[in-house]
């Protein structure tokens, strides 16, 4: 393994970027700011951080009333309480009225590790998901977090971010280009596609390694925009992989392997696995156990490829 | 400045003209809410007829004031107002809650200009129109931010987090209206969830308060103007109103809340303000 870095530092480096790029950007938080990262934004550009207090719902509505005056706000809290709290905010009067406000979700997944449950956001993409105008982008790593954040800024419209709060694996690098809305193929092969998003990534990559030595020959791709989802990607994989396996750190219901199973299911049926968490809670852990525990895993992976591929 | 600049006499004649495009039009849809919108009618007519800097022809104005209704329920009124200050045709009226309408039974600001942000979930203005407050006040301008809020609606806790965000931040180009006519759905508001004491509630969250009759125009232009002059904290005029104001048979009950006149009702209700569904239809139409 290489190099580790947070992709919730990606996230306050990209805010800092974003700031920098745009006047018009203002970060506001409620009562998190060194956990979720926006203290490198508040440090650099204190007139345009605001703290809102543990009032989340209020946040998302102050956002909301930000953007009608040309601002492009970034509410932040733990992704747990961003939608799940502030749902109805996000729905009637952000989709609804189609502003221009980003949501930055921290503590995504279950690598939050010790704080448990409450804390381990496993259902930002099932429930945004359903909302017409939201954008969801599900970085794989530090640098994926930081390109996504600055990038955020310049699409119009209802968009959020999810990133998590340890060290994870670096697969990308300050070079590597980030297109909104686009999968990018990082491995290629026939036999098997890997359709990743976030931190799964890098475990599809050492499953894809793992897999080369029984002479599986694995396609992994990485989609980090979650909505609107790149088809055209995830069709090609179908017809010429023939099976697919996603793999996302969030509930399976109503997620990105759900996602992309809409697609094909309408475009090109083919026999499908999902890894990821299979309708529990979360639990208190040390991340990497946690990521063993609830089959998050290269070997996991490599098990649902197996069985997948016995139904091509 | 606001663009029609009524004065008194002329803003009691343009309330009597919303209150009959509200029961026309109701009648028209045989769907929407009656009672809070006429209760609301003299504060939300003051406030686009004599106070509120709107341009109707550029509703996006970048220099207007901006107003929330945060009770999308009162739609109503709201459409009313609208179409009366040129935001659009007043025939338009005659389409509320239609589908071949842009009048959506809750207001959709993708669909209708002069609407700052769809509503129809209680509770939320407030915090939006403090965002906004707050924004103008980071361009340095001198734009100011209104919202209408209801009193039921004050039992969303949301509101109380926007009711101390912007006494923290000190927005005094703030401006919340409550039209406080102690009924909602389940009944009278004292009964369902007593808010009381109102007023004790937003001055000690660090609010200026006005407490007005909120059907009486000389009180509701005065207290308006008067929060425009008050400096470091927001300000809440808490308007004392009947549910169903001007029609007689819908005073005072909570009944009245969500449904509209049915037509004979509507006629009875018309000739209590002084004219008839075929003369107040026509000046839709033609309008
Ligand atoms: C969050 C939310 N909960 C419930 C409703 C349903 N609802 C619409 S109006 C209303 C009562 C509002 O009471 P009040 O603010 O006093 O308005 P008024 O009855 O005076 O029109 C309710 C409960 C809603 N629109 N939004």
């Amino acid at each position: 393994m290489g190099e580790m870095k947070k992709t919730r530092v990606g996230f306050g480096h990209g805010l800092v970027d974003a700031g920098e790029k745009n006047k018009n950007v203002v970060v506001l938080v409620g009562d998190l700011r060194d956990s979720t990262n926006v203290n490198f934004f508040a440090e650099k550009f204190p007139e345009r951080f605001i703290e809102v207090g543990i009032a989340e719902q209020n946040m998302a509505n102050v956002a909301a009333g930000l953007s009608l005056t040309g601002k492009i706000p970034f509410f932040t809290t733990y992704g747990a309480f961003a939608t799940c709290r502030c749902l109805d905010m996000l729905r009637v009067t952000i989709c609804y009225s189609n502003l221009n406000v980003k949501i930055g979700g921290a503590h995504g997944g279950i690598s939050v590790g010790p704080d448990g449950a409450t804390h381990q956001a496993l259902e930002e993409i099932s429930i945004l998901r359903s909302l017409p105008n939201m954008k969801i982008i599900v970085p794989c790593d530090y640098f994926e977090t930081r390109k996504a954040t600055l990038a955020a800024i310049d699409i119009d419209g209802p968009l959020y971010i999810r990133f998590g709060r340890e060290n994870v694996p670096v697969v990308t690098d300050k070079d590597t280009p980030f297109e909104f809305g686009k999968g990018v193929v990082y491995r290629d092969g026939g036999d098997i596609a890997i359709l990743a998003c976030g931190v799964m990534l890098y475990e599809a990559l050492e499953a894809a390694h793992e897999l080369e030595r029984d002479g599986i020959d694995t396609r992994v791709i990485n989609i980090h925009t979650v909505k609107p989802i790149d088809e055209t990607i995830i069709i090609k994989a179908a017809s010429e992989c023939g099976a697919i396996v996603t793999a996302e750190e969030h509930q399976v219901y109503g997620g990105f392997g759900s996602a992309v199973a809409e697609v094909i299911a309408k475009n090109n049926p083919v026999p499908m696995e999902f890894i990821g968490v299979q309708d529990s809670f979360g639990r208190s852990g040390p991340p990497e156990e946690l990521m063993k525990a609830y089959h998050l895993k290269a070997k996991d992976i490599i098990g649902a490829v197996k069985r997948v591929l016995k139904r091509k | 400045m606001n663009p029609f600049n009524l004065e008194i006499e002329k803003l009691k004649q343009k309330a009597l003209d919303i209150r009959r495009d509200i029961i026309t039009l109701l009648i028209e849809s045989q769907s929407g809410h009656s009672g809070g919108p006429l209760s609301c009618t003299d504060m939300a007519t003051a406030l686009y007829f004599n106070i509120l800097n709107h341009d109707p022809q550029n509703p996006g104005n970048p220099q207007r004031d901006l107003n929330f209704f945060s009770i999308g329920h009162v739609s109503p009124l709201i459409y009313s107002l609208l179409a009366e200050s040129g935001y659009f045709p007043l025939k338009d009226l005659l389409s509320f809650r239609k589908m071949e309408g842009h009048l959506e039974g809750h207001p959709n600001c993708l669909h209708t200009p002069g609407i700052e942000v769809s509503a129809g979930s209680l509770g939320q203005g407030l915090s939006i129109a403090c965002g906004t407050a707050y924004g103008i006040k980071m361009d340095r301008t001198e734009r100011r931010v209104y919202c209408i809020m209801g009193d039921g609606e004050q039992q969303e806790g949301s509101i109380w987090e926007a009711v101390m965000f912007s006494a923290h931040y000190k927005l005094d180009n703030l401006c919340g209206i409550i039209d406080y006519n102690h009924r909602q759905i389940d009944g009278e508001t004292e009964d369902v969830m007593d808010i009381s004491p109102l007023t004790e509630k937003y001055w000690s969250f660090g609010w200026n308060v006005y407490e007005i009759n909120g059907h009486d125009m000389n009180e509701i232009v005065g207290a308006l103007k008067a929060a425009n002059d008050c400096k470091g904290k927001p300000s809440i005029i808490i308007g004392h109103t009947e549910m169903g104001k001007g029609v007689s048979f819908m005073e005072g009950l909570a009944e009245w809340h969500g449904k509209p006149p049915k037509p004979d009702q509507g006629e009875k209700a018309l000739a209590e303000l002084g004219t008839t569904y075929a003369e107040w239809s026509e000046r839709l139409r033609n309008g």
